[in-house]
């Protein structure tokens, strides 16, 4: 149990995936403008993250190291992430519709998301299990839902307030996120 | 050779992918916390797109339409992986410093978005020029990031030192939040500096004075009022190509002056 938490709090807060090991910066500059959006976004990664570490982990563990093809990983990691993806938009589309609806549009996008691959291979590198793998999945896929949605809550925000003609658009969320990443960087100190 | 000149020239100032474009943040933030490790992931970002652009290109007919993002991905994952095995094996130096962000070059959307947007339509030698291009920019601009923030987080600049010795590092800048800021700033310079009004202001300001004597534009007003023909083989573009490189030229020397 205390394993479970340790790593829940590590991946969601102490190593926050994208304010300090810098992944899926893509979906988090793009579509941090609504909490909504934002928040729609967030749950998509969670569902596609948690999903495919687990599914890689089963084929790297079981498939890859017994044939002794690990080196094969990057490709075979790639492939599972951008078939599971379609595969969940085919799923949802047919059994969950309210699903779909909420998270459909975001589906797509998920495959360049560098967070998924990013898991895949980080979870290779620690050395982790299955269950380790989906837990760490899960963990950090929350740690992108909450900073995004954060983002999302201080742009709508900062809407209102007067910025600097030359900080409009990207520069002034990138001090933002700036911001946010030294507070997060606050938890590297805390400790069980 | 036009052809070529103009890639060139796109990639690395008009559609530069980091501070224009804004894509391939990833890499961008997370490996350039020396100016080294800026010029590494650069050079082997653009030897991938390079190597991309070139494949997809020749192979531009043969893909079926439907089937074109798979296929690129297993081209793109297949040259990263030849790309890892050749780091590991001659610059371990710099495969250590790049860690997972070098298998990570799969899902940089500079490398798709070139395929799609321009070597899946184009013929090869303008898709190799296209990839050389851009891939400089990359490398230029993540040069500059990584020096920026070698400077002031450690007082050195490709491993030298630079600063005084009464120089006190800002550790920040080369913790994760400088990442964020010093991106932002470089950025926030760029939209000053390149914004519509300013460049007409400071052209206007320019040619108040001696225009053979000053060239602070670069000489772009100068060359576009006299006959072309005459100027140098940039120049000798299309007046308009040479009326919007030079100016800009001379602001990114300028930009660059004012970070250091």
């Amino acid at each position: 149990m205390k394993t479970v938490l340790l790593v829940l709090f590590s991946t969601i807060l102490v190593n926050n995936v994208v304010l300090s090991q810098f992944l899926g910066l893509c979906p988090f500059l793009g579509v941090s403008k609504q909490v909504k959006t934002a928040s729609g976004m967030g749950l998509a990664v969670i569902f596609v993250i948690t999903i495919s570490s687990a599914l890689s982990s089963l084929i790297y563990n079981y498939l890859l190291v017994t044939l002794e093809l690990t080196y094969l990983s990057t490709i075979v990691f790639i492939l599972i992430i951008a078939a599971l993806v379609q595969f969940i938009e085919m799923f949802l589309k047919k059994f969950s519709r309210p699903l779909y609806e909420a998270l459909g549009v975001y589906l797509p996008l998920i495959t360049t998301n560098c967070a998924v691959l990013g898991v895949a291979l980080t979870n290779v590198q620690n050395e982790y299990g299955v269950l380790m793998s989906t837990l760490a999945g899960l963990g950090t896929a929350t740690g992108f839902a909450v900073a995004i949605i954060i983002l999302a809550a201080i742009r709508e925000a900062m809407d209102l307030s007067k910025v600097p003609k030359a900080f409009r658009g990207m520069p002034i969320t990138l001090i933002t996120a700036g911001l946010m990443a030294m507070a997060f960087f606050g938890f590297s100190g805390m400790a069980f | 050779m036009k052809t070529v000149l103009e890639r060139l020239y796109n990639g690395i100032i008009k559609e530069n992918p980091t501070f224009v474009l804004l894509l391939g943040m990833c890499p961008t933030l997370a490996v350039t916390t020396s100016a080294i490790n800026g010029v590494g992931m650069g050079l082997s970002a653009a030897a991938v797109l390079i190597m991309s652009n070139l494949i997809i290109s020749a192979l531009r007919k043969v893909i079926p339409g439907g089937v074109r993002m798979p296929a690129y991905i297993v081209i793109v994952a297949t040259l990263v992986t030849i790309l890892q095995m050749l780091l590991q094996a001659y610059v371990p130096s710099i495969y250590e410093a790049l860690g997972l962000y070098i298998p990570l070059i799969v899902v940089n959307c500079i490398i798709l978005g070139r395929a799609e947007a321009y070597a899946g339509k184009n013929k090869v030698l303008p898709s190799l020029f296209d990839g050389v291009g851009m891939g400089l920019g990359f490398t230029l601009a993540l040069t500059i990031i990584g020096s920026v923030r070698e400077l002031f987080g450690n007082g050195t600049l490709f491993g030298l030192k630079i600063m005084p010795d009464a120089y006190v590092p800002v550790s920040i800048i080369v913790l994760a939040p400088g990442a964020f800021f010093v991106l932002g700033l470089l950025v926030a310079a760029r939209n000053k500096l390149m914004s519509p009004e300013k460049k007409k202001k400071a052209a206007a300001a320019a040619c108040s004075m001696n225009c053979a004597s000053c060239g602070l534009c670069g000489g772009a007003v100068e060359s576009a009022e006299t006959d072309p023909a005459k100027a140098s083989p940039v120049k000798a573009d299309p007046a308009a190509t040479a009326r919007a490189a030079k100016p800009e030229n001379t602001e990114i020397k300028k930009e660059e002056g004012n970070d250091k």
